[in-house]
């Protein structure tokens, strides 16, 4: 890979992994993610892992990606501050720097045979990663399905609503602050007519009891 | 060395001129066509100092769909509503379109062409994994109205665009399984060698086209086609009497035109899928790269120099795609829409089905009788 | 100039530590997953770097694993996060302390 190609490609690849950490807001986070992962790809395809960087592109950019944006939406998580405890943050960033610094040095100081002068021909195609993973990898494979099978029944019943759900964002919404049944809040509210506001309500469309 | 850059350079240009200027073709085919379909005249106003009032020909509507209108897009104010993500606004119309137009490097016109010592592959880029690259590119488009719906900070358009985007992904499945299919039977990735493959003929004279070994494959194709490019029937994300515009109800001027080109553009997409995948992409019937050879006992044989062969492919390539727009556009106007539901069951339990079927027979059918193509 | 191998191993480095500090400096666990995949993300491009130099298919066959079962993890983990916010209606780690001292 020519190392100008090389230098565009990392210097995008960093900007856009430091704008998911430094990022407000999750979905910006989110695009900075992709980006990263595009970049990634790309640099796989140059490596000459053509297959797995198209892969890379099409399930991780295309769908996982998509997936962390629908779960944002669906608890429309907002803008937020860093919080957390300065300490963490701190010691956090400087261990992290410390850590690429040690990487860096030792993958950079590496025995010259990690330089590449000649390297053998890269068996990147289709053809022979099927081949791998039908052969060498098979059992891996095979089992790697099964994963995927109980990950989707997982995710399905985590995520799923029940009937008569006792979430609190939800009974929140409704006005239901204890856990008796919702059909007993109901009733209470349609027996007792509420004033008229005294003020046009500006909140996110919840129910204000202005009592 | 600089004229191999410039070559594909110069290849790449023009088929992204020819697919953005058919786009346009087709926003004029559309509206005078709909017309036609709906019984009444369509637009036929507009005219250039009434020249052609004035020599009597009938107005049919070309300057007023291909200059009044994109005129009148490019000079609106461009606004960005209250509270909208200014960044994510405005990159939303380009992120739509641009995944779309980047697949078209991986489109073969014609099969090659010799100048010189030259030979050109009539294609901007080869690529041994272009279907891969052709599903990559697809899948990226999603974020440019999932993201353009979000920015728009207008629950209408949020809702428009998490439709888009769930309708979209869901597609995609049956839209992959229909390139395995093919990709099974063809036994490689490669567009411009799978549409060399269905050159030849059978039983003497009949075409090798796709359309002949994948028929269930090609309606899948065509569907789920139609359905990534949020079309009638599958037009729920923008349903213009229900959700105002859906994820583009807050984009004016310049980027709503972004975002209709990229509705057409990937009607051309679509169209140019099914023709390189079942209709033998640039393939003329009986035409190989010295001439016709015309089937039959006394089989003439048309001698033809290789620029009018490359011509007559390049000309029958847009002349199949233009009728498979031509298609798209029809059901539009013919079909009502599908409710959300009903479109997610169809996705899932109708074409996932029916298309994992396809895929499991087809690799049946290939190991069993071993063809190899 | 041909890029050399070590090149490709300190970026990955370098994002797997920015990845590092974003599952230690951010509180949103949303934000926190992300930086989790980063690092997923840079560890394959360790594989795959590596992997070419040796010439073997093995280092795309790993990531072509780790891809399929980070999209399982993801999926499950999202499903696990929506759970927590339907229950404790926030997804701060720092509020997310029930099993704490």
């Amino acid at each position: 890979m020519p190392l100008w190609l090389f230098s565009f490609l990392a210097v995008l690849a960093v900007i856009s992994a430091l704008g998911v950490i430094l990022q407000r807001n999750p979905v910006h986070c989110l695009l900075g993610l992709a980006v990263n992962l595009l970049d990634i790809g790309v640099v796989f395809i140059g490596l000459g892992a053509v297959t797995v960087g198209f892969l890379q592109i099409i399930v991780y950019v295309g769908a996982i990606m998509v997936l962390f944006l629908f779960v944002i939406w669906l608890l429309n998580l907002q803008a937020e501050g860093f919080g957390g405890y300065l300490g963490v943050r701190f010691f956090g960033a400087v261990g992290a720097a410390a850590l690429a610094a040690e990487l860096a040095v030792m993958f950079w100081h590496a025995a010259p045979i990690s330089r590449l002068v000649a390297a053998p021909t890269p068996p990147g195609s289709i053809t022979s990663l099927g081949r791998s993973l039908f052969s060498d990898y098979l059992i891996a494979f095979e089992v790697t399905s099964v994963l995927l099978l109980t990950a989707i029944v997982g995710a399905i019943g985590l995520a799923r609503r029940l009937p008569s759900s006792t979430d609190l964002a939800e009974r929140s919404a409704t006005g239901q602050t204890s856990l008796r049944s919702a059909s007993s809040t109901i009733e209470r509210r349609e027996q007792i007519p509420g004033p008229i506001p005294a003020r046009v309500d500006s909140g996110q469309g919840r129910d204000r009891r202005i009592a | 060395m600089l004229i191999e850059f410039v070559i594909g350079a110069l290849k790449a240009i023009v088929i992204v001129f020819l697919a953005l200027s058919l786009a346009g073709v087709l926003l004029w085919f559309e509206r005078k066509g709909a017309a036609l379909i709906q019984d009444r005249i369509g637009a036929n106003r507009a005219a250039v100092l009434g020249v052609g009032r004035r020599l009597g020909l009938p107005n049919l509507g070309l300057v007023n769909t291909l200059m009044a209108d994109p005129l009148k897009l490019f000079t609106k104010e461009d606004f960005v509503p209250e509270g909208a993500d200014h960044f994510l606004h405005g990159l939303a119309p380009f992120l739509a379109l641009f995944p779309i137009l980047i697949t078209f490097a991986v489109v073969p016109m014609g099969d090659t062409l010799r100048i010189g010592s030259r030979t050109i592959n009539l294609q901007a880029s080869h690529l041994d994994v272009a279907a891969l690259y052709v599903l990559a590119a697809i899948g990226i488009g999603v974020y440019g109205l999932a993201l353009g719906g979000w920015a728009s900070n207008n629950r209408w358009s949020l809702l428009g665009g998490i439709r888009a985007s769930a309708q979209m992904i869901s597609y995609e499945l049956a839209l992959g399984l229909a390139f395995l299919s093919v990709v099974v039977t063809y036994g490689t990735l490669d567009l411009q060698q799978i549409c060399q493959i269905q050159g030849g003929v059978w039983f003497g004279w009949l075409p090798r086209w796709g359309i002949l070994v994948q028929p269930v494959s090609f309606l899948l194709l065509l569907t789920a086609g139609m359905a990534e490019s949020k079309r009638v029937p599958f037009d729920v994300p923008e349903a213009e009497s229900e959700l105002v515009a859906g994820y583009f109800t807050e984009y004016s001027g310049g980027k709503q035109a972004v975002f209709m080109m990229t509705d057409f553009a990937e009607v051309v997409l679509a169209a140019v899928l099914v023709t390189l995948f079942f209709f033998g992409g640039w393939q003329v019937p009986w035409l190989y790269h010295d001439g016709f050879h015309f089937p039959g006992p006394h089989g003439a044989f048309l001698q033809l120099p290789n620029y009018a062969v490359a011509i007559l492919q390049i000309g029958s390539f847009w002349a199949k795609t233009v009728l498979f727009c031509a298609f798209q556009i029809l059901v539009r106007w013919t079909l009502p829409r599908f409710r959300y539901d009903q479109l997610m069951q169809f996705g899932w339990k109708g074409l996932v089905p029916v298309g994992l079927l396809n895929l499991i027979v087809t690799a049946l059918v290939v190991v069993l009788v071993g063809a190899k193509y | 100039m041909v890029t050399p191998i070590s090149y490709f191993l300190v970026l990955s480095g370098i994002l797997f530590a920015i990845g590092v500090v974003g599952v230690l400096v951010r509180r949103n666990i949303i934000v926190m997953f992300m930086s989790i995949e980063l690092m997923l993300n840079a560890v394959n491009l360790a594989f795959i770097a590596l992997g070419r130099r040796i010439g073997s298919i093995d280092g795309q066959v790993i990531v072509f694993f780790v891809i399929t079962v980070a999209a399982a993890e993801a999926a499950v983990g999202l499903g696990i996060i929506i759970s927590l916010f339907r229950n404790r209606a926030t997804v701060n780690a720092d509020e997310l302390n029930l099993l704490r001292w």
